[in-house]
């Protein structure tokens, strides 16, 4: 026996916490869903971040449909008829700069729910309570698609009917039972989760907050502007990326290109990216040393 | 139960960890010492499959510990106090791992009240907390699934003398009721009163795996002090019994003997003593004589045991 102490523990009474514990209830996706559900509204920036995002990308859209208001009396009537036979109100019930600012924000707000775990060392914690990671990524992954796509159809929903009020006040705005109408809201409603994920993929490649925002910057908004529509593999190439899977989708009209591609085409791409970033974010953390 | 085997663990051309084997029984509490940079948190990782091993391998309680889908209710673990998100409070940290592993919430309050976070200071943001607070909110972490092995690295940094009495006790309670406690640190004197068994590590390689008493028994200067009007007629008597001495003026330094027997010899040769000291190496002698050769980080003088 080493010293009094340990022998006094030994001989001490029963102990207050069971020496065997019960066996442990089995495990179920539901729980990680659940945690990571709380974990997400426990952080105080989240609603922020959500609430700053969603107004930023609707007063983008709001100020585009104000601006043709307001200026809708100074131009002639031939404009104002190649306007509307153009389909111009709809392009304004979610515009390419709102798009991009989506795209930014909901990269953002992906990279964070996984670089904010790396960048304090919680990671380590939760993966020590939860070693199955792959199902830690998974649920992670489910609870920001989930959020993402709710804010996602809040502001493209909100967008249009804002945007059309606003046009409407020159006669001009459409009903969501306009031809097209739906699918704009949906494909900008979709862009949010589809980009969240990438910025997740991202941060889960990377770990490291400057370099996932850049890299995921990059990906999202930089490629599609260094490929051309107008030739063929730099044409393929940008057929691919999610930004212009959202143009071929809120496209109004039948613009002349080049390349011309399917909606079901863009649709596959935003499932495409969606898929693959899950996939990578789950291997990657599933692989490496924590 | 945690035994290691084998164990292996090497970035690039650096060798953490080589070679480790040893077992860290229940019902006892274990520290894991060795000097700064020796391996101790990469072994924990590994015991967590945080970290992958090279070579060997680890299990607690008969399974890999990532073969387990949650892990709360088998092993509780603070690595490091720091690993938590400061904009959370510590009920809501906790609240998120005991959802993820089914564990009810109001044990999240029991563990809280536990560790004495409970009420105001538990819904504070953990970004505010002291690194003492922090420690105790890792230990609540750790204590969360009552689980039958806990793993604590460093768990006394930043804790008032109160804390670290506090932590002592619970260590003890906790070895009382069977379970594994395997406790990291790098000072043997807070291992002293803490552990019944000792591993030691050095360079990623084990230095020694026994009992606290025993290795304290392995101490360099055990001995004992004599001092006496004949230092060399005493001497002569004490080398000739078997005894090695290094005598000082009046002083003696004698190894090999213990005092009884050497009062015993002197009363026989009729030699006067004036004192007659026994002297246990403390437990640090041992540690740093111990890894002297294998402190990652030496200074200038760390090198020579005190």
């Amino acid at each position: 026996m080493t010293n009094s102490r340990v022998t006094g523990a030994r001989e001490s009474p029963a102990p207050a916490v069971p020496t065997v514990p019960m066996p442990p209830p089995a495990a179920r996706f539901r729980d990680l869903l659940a945690a990571e559900w709380l974990k997400l509204w426990s952080l105080r920036s989240t609603p922020w971040a959500y609430l700053i995002a969603a107004l930023a990308v609707i007063g983008f859209n709001v100020g585009q449909a104000y601006d043709t208001y307001r200026y809708w009396t100074m131009e002639n009537t031939a404009d104002k008829a190649r306007f509307v036979r153009d389909g111009i109100p709809l392009a304004e019930a979610f515009t390419s700069n709102a798009a991009s600012i989506l795209m930014l924000a909901a990269g953002a707000i992906g990279a964070v729910t996984v670089v904010g775990e790396y960048g304090t060392g919680l990671i380590r914690t939760t993966f020590a309570a939860v070693p199955a990671r792959r199902s830690v990524l998974a649920a992670k992954a489910a609870v920001l698609a989930g959020v993402t796509t709710a804010l996602g159809a809040l502001i493209a929903a909100v967008s249009f009917f804002a945007t059309q009020a606003i046009l409407a006040g020159r006669d001009i705005g459409v009903s969501a039972g306009h031809p097209g109408a739906l699918r704009v809201i949906v494909a900008s409603a979709l862009l949010t989760p589809v980009s969240a994920l990438v910025g997740m993929a991202v941060g889960a490649l990377l770990r490291q907050m400057g370099t996932t925002m850049v890299a995921t910057f990059v990906t999202l908004l930089i490629l599609p502007l260094v490929v051309s529509p107008g030739r063929y593999w730099s044409a393929l190439l940008a057929h691919a990326l999610p930004y212009s899977a959202w143009q071929r989708l809120t496209e109004v009209g039948s613009p002349v290109v080049a390349y011309p591609w399917s909606q079901a085409g863009a649709w596959t791409v935003y499932g495409a990216w969606a898929l693959g970033a899950v996939v990578l974010a789950v291997f990657t953390v599933d692989r490496r040393d924590q | 139960m945690i035994e290691v085997k084998d164990l292996t663990k090497r970035f690039g051309a650096t060798t953490a960890v080589k070679d480790l084997t040893f077992t860290v029984r229940p019902g006892r509490v274990t520290g894991f010492l060795g000097p700064n940079g020796a391996g101790k948190s990469t072994t924990l990782r590994m015991i967590l499959g945080l970290n992958a091993p090279t070579g060997g391998s680890v299990t607690v309680g008969g399974l890999a510990f990532r073969d387990r889908p949650r892990g709360l209710r088998h092993v509780g673990a603070l690595l490091d106090a720091g690993d938590v998100h400061g904009g959370r409070s510590a009920a809501a940290h906790l609240a998120v791992l005991a959802r993820s592993n089914r564990i009810p919430r109001r044990r999240v309050d029991e563990v809280l009240a536990e560790v004495g976070l409970a009420g105001a200071a538990g819904r504070r943001r953990v970004g505010g907390f002291s690194l003492g607070m922090k420690q105790r909110l890792g230990i609540a972490t750790a204590l969360l699934g009552d689980p039958p092995v806990l793993l604590f690295d460093e768990p006394l940094n930043g804790l008032d003398p109160e804390g670290v009495l506090w932590v002592r006790g619970l260590f003890r309670r906790l070895a009382g009721a069977g379970r594994t406690v395997f406790v990291s640190s790098h000072l043997m004197s807070e291992m002293e009163n803490t552990a019944d068994e000792l591993i030691v590590i050095g360079r990623g390689e084990l230095i020694a795996a026994e009992s606290l008493a025993r290795f304290a028994a392995r101490g360099s200067g055990a001995g004992v002090t004599v001092r006496t009007p004949r230092p060399a007629a005493l001497a002569e008597v004490l080398t000739a019994a078997g005894g090695t001495v290094s005598q000082d003026g009046p002083l003696l330094a004698v190894t090999g003997l213990d005092a009884s027997r050497i009062g015993d010899l002197a009363g026989r040769h009729a030699l006067p003593l004036h004192e007659l000291t026994p002297r246990t190496a403390s437990l640090e002698d041992a540690f740093m004589k111990l890894t002297a050769d294998s402190v990652e980080y030496a200074t200038g003088d760390a090198g020579e045991s005190r």
